[in-house]
């Protein structure tokens, strides 16, 4: 009986959605101010509806009830109560639901805190937003129910994946999702701009906290799920140029050009068709990621179903709003001119090369997560795009945009670079170099590799740059805006990714050895001396547990468990590594399989530098977090405002 | 500057720009595309035999051969029409198993495939679908 009620919930949810989307852009079109109206408590009640479906599941996964088809298949009785929550997202059917959910928390919290956006406006965004809402909502009712029954119930499940018994992967999907979904309002707000021919100041200035909001979980969620392939999956690797991970990884480029481009169309009125156009590729690239994971198009851990139906339905709605949006934006364009022109060296100029690298990197990411799949429809063979090709594609168009980053920092708008800034960012950047051939002469012992320098130059001298002016407006007294300060802090933690990639990249060991009891193996001055292997029991699975104890000049500096578990249920193996962090490496040792003889094969590596790529994805989200907090983005309700008819112009000061 | 030279110098930026993309994307691609081949194009001397590819097949079962106390390990993969014998020095992948379908990179040499690379999906119930494909045979028997 409960999970039919959480499929009766959904079917209200995709009512109330459909009702948010047509009064929403039928009522702004028609100027009906009562239907507008009705839109907050579609929203209001769509949430709710959706919420409940999603504690169903919830429900129906934590009491273990079998009888539902996607509970017996991703839960199992002995499974512990945090992975049985994330179960509810561990598979296609519940991630779907995950999916709605977010989507109708986010059009929940614009529609709260948007009340003093003009009527019409406001009820655009959230009729698009409305608009997406049925789409998935009906993708996930027609093709992919997380409700449906199995008949007769299953005695028990059949347990949730091992790999994704982790509390990093039970974050991961959210965090990921959140961003993921969060692109939708940012896309909802340049339809309504298109429908509207709104788009101004205020406008950007509107859009800027949501999409760093986005930005902000889409970072947060990358940056976990490459942690926890670091240590579950990739026996150390923490990026793979998987199809999936760059599924979420344009939206995510696109999301940051996104960013920048409307910066500039908040402060001096350019860009504005480009930056439309950003919002319509994020969000495109977002449901694109959506088809191309949950379709099965692609080879990948995180492909759930393969039915063909599925694919179908997701790229029917994909190329309804890629369509839609474009054709809107193929009218509307040219109507919206920017205001005025720039010098070649300003920030604007600037800007525009972050966008126009940021674009590259992505569209040719692009061309490698679609070329095999294009040659595989036409039959031209099956191939397969190496990492080696993303690396570089990465890699051309990345070094330059940080290197300009340090710079254009600094720049002002319209007029050249700030002169009294010109030779502290000299000096600093001949310090910087000076800094990384100091850390690879010193701390790697030797002149490293050319791009070895110059990525840790730019690391180090993109963090300098980025404390220039929070620590000259500190000295002075004076309050950096908070909107300032989130830049600094974001671009900071630009330079710390950089300082990790580029040592782990550079300096990793990594060796496969095989061990009897008490034989030693020696990395980086580092001893591993495997010390035998012992049965332990975890509360569903059984492991092998080898011990090997690291030391270095003879002292012992760490013992290291690493495990072989079997799960119980799904009786496949995994490897649950050991790892000893310190704050300029990690040391790693993975148990691979007893080769006979008493010895075993095991994976040891040591990865300088690593912890850092993640701590910079995190001190980024930290600067999105404070840049939304600035006062400026808080939308005023204005009393005397008048309900602004489409195509008002709203001027703040 | 005026508007209009401003204009070309834009447009002339752009097409430097995606030129240089291009010519990049071009060259990296070359370098780094894999071919994938089943048992049977290898066995029909489709394969490349200077080049390294893919090949994907089931591990058959009771092929696999460890040398004992070393990383070197044999196994011979098939599509159930044809088999290539694969060896490989390295760990392997958690889920590899004999009848499980896998995937491994390397190049052929003298017949056999030598891989530095064998992946295995994350899913005893998968099976790649390139794997499935070759092997030609309703996707639900692969299924545990």
């Amino acid at each position: 009986m409960i999970p039919e009620l959480g499929t009766l919930a959904l079917v209200l949810a995709l009512l109330l959605a459909a009702a948010q989307a047509f009064f929403g852009l039928v009522g702004a079109q028609r100027n009906r101010q009562s239907w507008m109206a009705a839109v907050t408590p579609a929203v209001a009640g769509v949430w709710v509806f959706v919420t409940a479906a999603f504690a169903i599941l919830a429900y129906s996964i934590v009491v273990h009830d079998f009888s539902v088809q996607y509970v017996a298949a991703n839960s199992n009785s002995e499974l512990p109560l945090l992975y049985r929550i994330a179960a509810v997202w561990g598979a296609h059917e519940g991630s779907l639901l995950l999916w709605i959910e977010l989507l109708a928390t986010w059009a929940l919290l614009v529609a709260a805190l948007s009340g003093g956006l003009p009527i019409a406006f406001r009820a655009r965004v959230l009729g698009v937003l409305g608009l997406v809402g049925v789409g998935f909502t009906l993708f996930t009712l027609l093709t992919s129910s997380p409700f449906a029954r199995l008949i007769p119930a299953a005695a028990d499940g059949a347990d949730l994946n091992p790999l994704l018994q982790d509390p990093a992967l039970a974050a991961h999907p959210p965090m990921l999702y959140m961003g993921y979904v969060g692109t939708s309002v940012a896309f909802a707000f340049a339809v309504a701009a298109m429908l509207s021919g709104q788009l101004d100041a205020a406008w950007a200035r509107w859009t800027r906290p949501w999409t760093v909001a986005a930005w902000m979980c889409l970072t947060v969620g990358i940056a976990l799920g490459s942690w926890w392939a670091y240590y579950v999956l990739g026996w150390g690797g923490w990026w793979f140029w998987d199809p999936v991970e760059n599924a979420s990884f344009m939206p995510w480029l696109a999301t940051t050009a996104l960013i920048h481009s409307l910066a500039v169309t908040e402060k001096r009125g350019l860009f504005k068709s480009w930056t439309l156009l950003l919002a319509v590729f994020a969000f495109s690239l977002s449901l694109l990621g959506t088809f191309l994971v949950r379709s099965g198009v692609l080879v990948s851990v995180h492909a759930f179903a393969s039915d063909p139906s599925r694919g179908l339905f997701i790229l029917g709605l994909l190329l309804f709003f890629i369509v839609g949006s474009l054709t809107l934006y193929a009218v509307r364009a040219p109507s919206l001119k920017s205001d005025g022109g720039f010098e070649l060296v300003s920030r604007e100029s600037f800007l525009l090369l972050n966008n126009a690298l940021l674009v590259a990197a992505a569209g040719l990411i692009l061309v490698g997560e679609l070329w095999p799949l294009l040659m595989d429809a036409f039959d031209l063979g099956k191939i397969s795009v190496g990492p080696p090709y993303y690396n570089m594609v990465f890699m051309v168009p990345m070094v330059p945009l940080v290197l300009l980053l340090g710079v254009g920092m600094h720049a002002g708008w319209r007029r050249a670079l700030l002169k009294s800034r010109q030779r502290l960012l000299l000096t600093l950047a001949a310090a910087a170099i000076v800094a990384a051939l100091l850390i690879a002469l010193v701390g790697y012992g030797g002149p490293g590799a050319p791009l070895t320098i110059v990525c840790f130059a730019a690391g180090l001298f993109v963090m300098a740059s980025a404390l220039i002016e929070p620590i000259e407006q500190w000295r002075r007294g004076l309050k950096l805006p908070r909107a300032a300060l989130g830049m600094a802090i974001a671009h900071f933690g630009v330079g710390v990714w950089l300082m990790g990639v580029t040592g782990v990249v550079s300096y990793k060991v990594e060796k496969d050895v095989s061990l009897a009891p008490g034989e030693s193996t020696e990395i980086s001055g580092y001893t591993f001396r495997y010390e035998g292997t012992r049965p332990v029991a975890g509360p569903n699975f059984e492991a092998l547990e080898a011990r090997v104890v690291i030391s270095r000049g003879g002292k012992v500096i760490a013992e290291l468990p690493t495990q072989k578990r079997t799960y119980r249920v799904q009786k496949n193996p995994m490897t649950h590594a050991g790892i000893d962090v310190a704050w300029n490496r990690d040391l790693f040792v993975a148990l691979g399989d007893d080769l006979g003889q008493g010895k075993w094969s095991m994976r040891v590596q040591y990865k300088p530098l690593v912890r850092y790529i993640w701590l910079g994805a995190v001190v980024m989200a930290i600067g999105g977090l404070v840049a939304i907090l600035d006062r400026r983005y808080r939308v005023r309700r204005t009393a005397d405002e008048p309900a602004a008819a489409p195509g008002t112009a709203r001027k703040t000061a | 500057m005026t508007p209009r030279r401003k204009r070309l110098l834009a447009v002339l930026a752009v097409l430097g720009g995606v030129g240089l993309a291009t010519a990049v994307a071009i060259k990296a691609f070359d370098n780094n595309l894999s071919y994938f081949y089943d048992p049977s194009q290898v066995a029909d001397g489709k394969a490349p035999g200077d080049k390294s590819f893919r090949i994907g097949g089931m591990v058959t079962q009771g092929s696999v051969a460890r040398t004992p106390g070393t990383l070197e390990v044999h196994f011979v993969l098939t599509d159930f029409a044809h088999s290539v014998p694969v060896s490989y020095t390295g760990l392997l992948p958690d889920l590899f198993r004999e009848g499980q379908g896998i995937i491994a990179h390397g190049r052929l040499q003298g017949g056999v495939f030598v891989a530095d690379e064998v992946l295995a999906k994350h899913d005893e119930k998968y099976t790649p679908p390139e794997v499935a494909k070759s092997m030609k045979r309703p996707a639900a028997e692969g299924r545990t």
